[in-house]
């Protein structure tokens, strides 16, 4: 008796699905440690919130955990998936299958990757535009945040900061006082070599430089004291360059500057007139 | 053991040497710190205890004291009558410092006038040759004892050049040309605070703030509140 002849067994009948089950466990993972990570650990993101700025860069920084954790999710997961799945059977010394090109996964990645990529970049910019995000903008920044400002200058030296209120009769002072939540606009410039101003908890980093007008906008939000360090080598005593600032309310303010103003009135009339930046002179003593 | 094998070892060994040379180089390099000197204590006043500081500051510290810099600017401090290259000075912890200092080096001028004003002192004031000064012109400054922790700034006006008997190289004397300086401050918890001279002084250097002002012993060091 003739028998017909029996379907060939489709060979991937009856195998898992690798892609379809790495894909399920990526996506359950990701959907579950992505909120944690951002609710558990964007409020503890870096610098604080003393200032605006400060508090966007802790935005800033969960924002890129955010994103980040499903990507390190796909990296993690896959290498367990893979030493756990693929693992060569014991004393087995076998080729794996070759490996060939597959449009459809380089496309999907080369399309996910620039996306990220490019929305961060336009997430940054943005972020920038707003306020300057506590970086030092140049001379002549091209976002200026509306309203009035208290101008401060900040003067680095080789080894010390000091600052100089220009609406409070150009007063020079070694402590660096801040009001709370007004806008505050730093001139930061260098009398020597370049040094950076970094008041940490404040979110602002700037360079310092010789000769150079380099504006920081920042609002202070919270009634604390913030560290000043300096943030670019510059010498023997670079690491011992810091301070430690204030901000005070703004009645506080009052009674501060006017005091500043009667400690240092001796100096006052050596002092330059108020400039945003000073040429460092001498270039050199005498030989 | 193979050729490669023996090759390998000796490249190997040779490596660990250099690197312990290296290192022990940078070691040496890195804790090579002047003596400290101790300031001399003085007698008890309302129940503060003091210590006396004598400072002179040099044009050039001469052969005797640093032969491979002889024409760098210096500190020099007195250590039971004798004068020692050392800018890590030890004084008592919540006491009262009397500082002496022989100026003996010509003006340079301050990079930033702010600091030719007295701050940290005792009075907010420094005496200079018996006058009591809150600050002297910026323009006229040779040096400055600053301790930023401290909050101690004091400048020191330079001799005139048309002074007599200029003082060549340390030691120098006070009958050579000099300003005396005298001044208090006020020491807090102990710890370890540098100090430095703020007046771009280093003859020679960019903005005159290379060579003796950054190299510790010269124009810096720290001060040990022991």
């Amino acid at each position: 008796m003739a028998s017909e002849p029996r379907p060939e067994a489709d060979p991937r009948r009856g195998e898992t699905n690798h892609a379809l089950r790495f894909g399920l466990i990526w996506i359950v993972s990701s959907l579950i440690a992505t909120p944690l990570v951002v609710l558990l650990l964007g409020p503890i993101m870096p610098p604080g919130n003393g200032s605006e700025q400060a508090s966007g860069h802790v935005t800033d920084n969960t924002v890129l955990i955010g994103m980040a954790t499903p990507v390190l999710l796909l990296v993690v997961t896959y290498l367990i998936y893979a030493i756990v799945n693929f693992r060569q059977a014991k004393g087995a010394v076998l080729e794996g299958p070759a490996i060939h090109g597959d449009a459809r996964v380089q496309t999907t990645w080369i399309v996910i990757t620039s996306t990220l990529v490019l929305a961060l970049a336009a997430y940054g910019t943005v972020r920038l535009l707003e306020d300057g995000a506590g970086a030092g903008a140049g001379p002549n920044p091209v976002s200026v945040p509306s309203g009035p400002k208290l101008p401060v200058q900040v003067i680095a030296q080789e080894w010390m900061f000091t600052y100089r209120y220009p609406t409070y009769g150009g007063v020079e002072t070694p402590h660096l006082v801040l009001p709370d939540n007004q806008m505050i606009e730093l001139h930061v410039t260098s009398l020597d070599v370049i040094h950076s101003f970094w008041a940490y908890q404040l979110g602002v980093k700037a360079d310092a430089n010789p000769n150079t007008d380099n504006i920081v906008f920042v609002r202070p939000t919270k009634l604390e004291n913030f560290s000043v360090r300096c943030a670019e080598l510059c010498g023997i005593w670079h690491g011992y360059m810091s301070d430690t600032g204030r901000v005070v309310t703004p009645a506080a303010f009052k009674v501060w500057i006017k005091e500043q103003q009667r400690q240092f009135a001796p100096v006052q009339k050596y002092l330059p007139k108020y400039s945003t930046k000073y040429i460092p002179e001498p270039l050199r003593r005498g030989e | 053991m193979s050729v490669l094998a023996k090759k390998l070892i000796g490249i190997g060994v040779g490596v660990v040497i250099v690197a312990v040379l290296i290192g022990l180089y940078v070691a040496t390099w890195a804790t090579n710190l002047p003596q400290p000197v101790a300031a001399m204590s003085t007698r008890r006043v309302a129940g503060v205890s003091g210590s006396n500081l004598t400072l002179q500051t040099v044009a050039a510290i001469g052969p005797k004291y640093s032969p491979s810099h002889p024409d760098w600017v210096s500190y020099l401090v007195l250590d039971h009558g004798k004068w020692v290259h050392s800018t890590i000075f030890q004084v008592p912890a919540n006491s009262l410092v009397h500082v002496t200092v022989y100026q003996y080096d010509g003006d340079s001028g301050l990079r930033n006038p702010f600091l030719s004003q007295v701050q940290g002192t005792i009075g907010g004031t420094e005496t200079i040759d018996g006058k009591v000064m809150r600050g002297i012109n910026p323009e006229e400054a040779s040096h400055t004892f600053a301790v930023p922790q401290l909050g101690v700034f004091v400048p020191f006006p330079g001799v005139s050049e048309e002074a007599k008997n200029q003082c060549e190289f340390a030691p120098c004397s006070t009958a050579d040309a000099h300003h005396t300086i005298t001044f208090a401050f006020r020491t807090g918890k102990k710890g370890r605070y540098r100090w430095q001279c703020f007046v771009p002084c280093a003859a020679g250097y960019i903005f005159g703030n290379g060579g003796p002002m950054q190299t510790l012993g010269y124009m810096d060091g720290f001060v040990d509140v022991v």
